[in-house]
């Protein structure tokens, strides 16, 4: 399994996602954002960072970069793609995903554990984290507030596409654990095809009990094919 | 040309007779650019004139030491083919009139200082100061200040991971705003800033230079004052994606050995880094203004050379890989312009259209300052001052009372407030972040790990300032012992008043030696530091504030201690003694506001003792919980033990009945603020083995009572429960800033 972790000017987790890859038995490879080809890749990465400076709005002009033509026809054939933090912002702005990212309630940048509530959504990047399961995983953002319209909300909610919700530890799915005043605490969400998976919260950041948590770990493992233990 | 006005010298910051011993120098009248430069280069900011002969007694070398002061950051060597290099550096004044952007250009300033080595930075570290919180221009500074840090380091990819916030009054008109980075660099790396080989060109790199800035560095030089914020235009704005993006490019020509120098173009702009390079190498420099991209029309050659727009570095390369360099700049979509080229006579020449304009030797214009040695006085009164016995006044707070006021301070609480706005994590290797005594990271590939802190001069420097600032050192090691580490080096950040009061001057000259001293006495070189003068808002100075950024090795990592106790029935073990310094403690300063008392003593043979044993009881793993006693003495430590985790605590103090003449005796035992103290927690089956490493140290160390229930009792004198300390350190701050 081969990954590819995109670069734009000012992405920052890059390296991050590299770590993580190669800890869950994976390879990857950089993708550079002014490069058209995916290089025979079996899952793209847009990790997080201030994509050209998120100028205008978060993910708004890297979404125009060439890389992310090939990223869309990619996502659009079935490829996998995971967009965290920054890379849910692209995903979202290049329409991959709907609705979108709003600067956080607070008005303030948030960069603190949260916990997430593993929702029904069908993907193979949730095959090693089991329906009602928590996951601790940190945030670092600050447009995060996930936000769509009514009806948009009812069909992610209907077709099982909301991945991640904020929670308390126990799970308890309340607007107290909320850390960005996201509509229905959502933290994560799929496409209608479960290939394309964008989430606010780092899971390269918790892949090592020695940094705290090792909770993101499953997500990598599920696609180089490992057995990841679940948590909680 | 015309002998300029006192008016125009002011405007530059030259003294009469400066601009006299430039024309002894230069053997005749500089003209307007040449002043404007020679103003620069000789303002306090840049030169170092009053502070130079005070810094060169600081130890800077020793066997780890790859670059001492001089660069652009110090560097030691950590063993396993890598160097860290680091710097603390200020930003007052502009935080002061434009707190984001003041606060986020200084962030761009200390990070540019690392990667120009060739370290990839991997941390940064703040330390900061307002006035009280109960006034909302001091809210507003702190909110902007902590945005403006966050802003910078959360969108260059750099994680803020350790930092200090004091609140006083005395910062009230002058905040204090100081930042380190730390970077990491193998040998082959490292880049000095010189330029060499006469012939070779010079390049501006990065951010187009726009009239942003000018007299930057001459404003840092002198005292801020009602029209202060008429200066505004002399605060930079910081872009830090540019400057993300020109870090990557940099360090990626660094890896590939592309360069001959490099050199941050920070205070003063192109003047200083040119002239500092060319000085270093023993050469010159020749540079056409009209070559640099600017970002305006009509800006006059003046304009140029004295701009201090952000996010631009000057280099030195072989004419050869000049194509190779260009092209990794194209690569990340910045200018790089050949602008200048290093020349055999030892002069900056600037040229504007290829007419010459400006013809600086580099002796001058670096070195020809006048070095002054203003009168320095210690401050009458002090004597009276320090033969109070604060323990002697009859408490006008019980304990429980003063307990709570100390918990409920800023000073005291949690500070999560700031650094849940901070990045603190990117990067992978942050093992414990802020809010603990010390950060630590690991690094990737190497068995070790690093630990960082920064620590502000003890209140009592205002009596004692040489006493305040070995307080800081202490407490750097201290912090450092709690999280296993064996401290390497430190920087230094002097932030004081206007040198030109003798008693500031006085307060300066003994902060420097008590730095000296102690970093002599533990071994300790300092390797790099920045000194902040002038730091007075209408004639009110700061109280002298050095502050202290330490590195340290941590050999054993594993998941943090932490200071939280963690198993009911654990013993609380205090090392060392029981307080009695109430000078310039923080419940003085809440009870009565005035300074005064003895102030604390310090021996630091006995501090480093108790380090060493420290470090070993954390490294073995032998207790649960490690934690330093510093602001608010034992009650604060103590509380905060207990609350991290909601485990309460017994504590007997055996403490006698205060005698009649020393009613204050249990305060200073809960509150003194005397060093070399710390709080662990270890199952009482291993006690055996900590009197043992204890011994071995000489360190006197009781055992205070056993973790457990659920409220925090010191027998026989006060009780509160877990959740009203809780509420109280948790609202110090954010109940305070709920607004922002």
């Amino acid at each position: 399994m081969r990954f590819g972790i995109a670069v734009f000017p000012g992405t920052w987790s890059e390296r991050d996602c590299a770590h993580a890859v190669a800890l869950a038995g994976g390879e990857s490879t950089y993708l550079w954002h002014q490069d058209c080809d995916l290089r025979g890749i079996d899952c793209v990465i847009l990790p997080g960072g201030f994509a050209h400076g998120d100028y205008l709005r978060a993910g708004a002009i890297a979404r125009f970069a060439p890389l992310m033509e090939a990223v869309v026809a990619f996502a659009n054939q079935g490829g996998l793609v995971l967009g965290i933090c920054n890379g849910f912002q692209i995903l979202c702005e290049a329409g991959l995903l709907p609705g979108a990212l709003l600067r956080n309630e607070s008005l303030q940048f948030r960069c603190q554990p949260t916990h997430l509530l593993v929702e029904r959504a069908r993907s193979p990047f949730l095959e090693g984290a089991a329906e009602g399961s928590r996951l601790e995983i940190p945030i670092s953002h600050g447009e995060g507030r996930y936000y769509a319209d009514e009806e948009t909300l009812r069909q992610l909610n209907d077709s099982n596409r909301v991945a991640f919700r904020y929670c308390s530890p126990l799970g308890d799915v309340g607007p107290a654990h909320n850390p960005n005043g996201s509509l229905e605490n959502i933290a994560g969400i799929v496409n209608e095809a479960g290939n394309v998976l964008g989430m606010m919260p780092h899971p390269e950041r918790a892949c090592e009990p020695l940094l705290g948590s090792s909770d993101g770990l499953a997500l990598f493992t599920a696609l180089v094919g490992g057995s990841p233990r679940l948590p909680g | 040309m015309t002998a300029p006005t006192d008016r125009e010298l002011r405007e530059i910051a030259l003294s009469r007779e400066e601009y006299e011993r430039a024309i002894e120098l230069l053997g005749r009248r500089p003209n307007s650019l040449e002043l404007g430069m020679l103003g620069a280069m000789w303002s306090e900011h840049c030169s170092y004139k009053t502070s130079k002969r005070l810094l060169r007694t600081l130890p800077s070398g020793g066997g780890a030491v790859v670059q001492g002061p001089g660069e652009n950051a110090g560097v030691i060597d950590l063993g396993g083919s890598l160097l860290c290099c680091f710097k603390i550096e200020s930003h007052n004044h502009p935080s002061a009139i434009e707190p984001v952007q003041g606060a986020a250009t200084g962030v761009g300033g200390i990070l540019r200082d690392v990667f120009a080595m060739g370290a990839r930075p991997v941390a940064l570290l703040d330390a900061i100061r307002f006035g009280a919180l109960s006034d909302g221009l001091q809210r507003h500074r702190f909110a902007r200040v902590v945005e403006g840090v966050g802003f910078y380091g959360n969108c260059i990819g750099v994680p803020t991971v350790g930092g200090e916030t004091y609140f006083d009054q005395a910062y009230s008109g002058n905040c204090l705003v100081n930042a380190m980075c730390v970077g990491l660099a193998t040998p082959g790396e490292l880049v000095r800033a010189v330029a060499q080989g006469p012939g070779n060109p010079v390049l501006l790199v990065g951010a187009d230079t726009g009239r942003d800035g000018i007299h930057g560095a001459t404003f840092a030089s002198v005292q801020l004052d009602e029209d202060a914020a008429e200066r505004r235009p002399a605060v930079q704005v910081g872009n830090p994606f540019l400057e993300k993006c020109l870090m990557e490019a940099c360090l990626e020509l660094c890896s590939r050995q592309a360069l001959v120098g490099l050199q941050d173009c920070g205070a003063a702009g192109l003047t200083s880094s040119l002239a500092e390079m060319a000085h270093r190498g023993g050469l010159g420099i020749e540079l056409d203004v009209a070559m640099v991209a600017r970002r305006e029309q009509g800006m006059s050659p003046y304009e140029v050379m004295l701009s201090e727009s952000q996010e631009r570095m000057v280099m030195v390369v072989e004419s050869g890989r000049v194509p190779e360099v260009q092209a990794v700049f194209e690569r990340w979509q910045l200018r790089s312009d050949v602008i200048g080229r290093v020349i055999e006579e030892p002069v900056l020449r600037i040229l504007d259209r290829s007419q010459e304009v400006a013809h600086l030797p580099l002796d001058v214009l670096v070195e020809g300052f006048l070095e002054r040695r203003p009168e320095a006085r210690r401050p009458d009164g002090l004597e009276d001052r320090m033969g109070h016995d604060p323990l002697a006044a009859e408490p006008a707070w019980d304990l429980r009372e003063a307990w709570l006021h100390v918990l409920s301070s800023p000073n005291c609480g949690d500070p999560s407030w700031v650094f849940r706005q901070y990045d603190h994590q990117v990067g992978d290797d942050t093992v414990a972040g802020p809010g603990l005594d010390a950060a630590v990271l690991r690094l990737k590939d190497r068995a070790f790990g690093l630990a960082l802190t920064v620590d502000g001069a003890h209140r009592c420097a205002g009596l004692d300032p040489r006493r305040g600032t070995e307080m800081a050192v202490a407490e750097g090691l201290r912090n450092l012992a709690t999280v296993g580490a064996e401290p390497l080096a430190l920087t230094n950040c002097l932030n004081f008043g206007d040198p030109d009061q003798p008693e500031v001057m006085w307060q300066l000259e003994e902060a420097v030696a008590g730095l000296a001293g102690a970093a002599k006495d533990l071994g300790l070189p300092v390797v790099s530091g920045n000194v902040s003068l002038y730091n007075d808002y209408q004639g009110e100075g700061i109280p002298p504030t050095p502050v202290i950024g330490m590195v340290g090795r941590v050999d054993v990592l594993g998941p943090p201690l932490g200071f939280g106790f963690k198993h009911p029935g654990d013993r609380i073990v205090l090392i060392g003694d029981l307080g009695t310094a109430l000078a310039g403690s923080e419940y003085q300063r809440l009870q009565q506001g005035a300074l005064d008392g003895p102030v604390p003593d310090l021996d630091l043979a006995a501090e480093a003792a108790a380090a060493t044993a420290v470090q070993a009881l954390v490294r073995t793993g032998l207790v649960s919980s490690a934690h330093d006693l510093s602001m608010g003495g034992l009650a604060v430590a103590l509380a905060e033990c207990c609350v991290r985790n909601g485990l309460g605590a017994t504590v007997d103090l055996a403490l006698p009945a205060c005698p009649a003449e020393r009613p204050g005796l249990h305060h200073g035992a809960l509150f003194g603020e005397d060093p070399g103290r710390y709080l662990l927690s270890v199952p009482e089956e291993r006690l055996a083995e900590l009197a043992r490493t204890c011994r071995l140290q000489g360190v006197e160390w009781r055992d205070l009572g056993a973790v457990g229930g659920d409220s925090i009792r010191l027998s026989g004198l006060v009780e509160i429960s877990c959740a009203e300390a809780g509420a109280a350190l948790s609202g110090a701050i954010a109940g305070r800033m709920d607004r922002f």
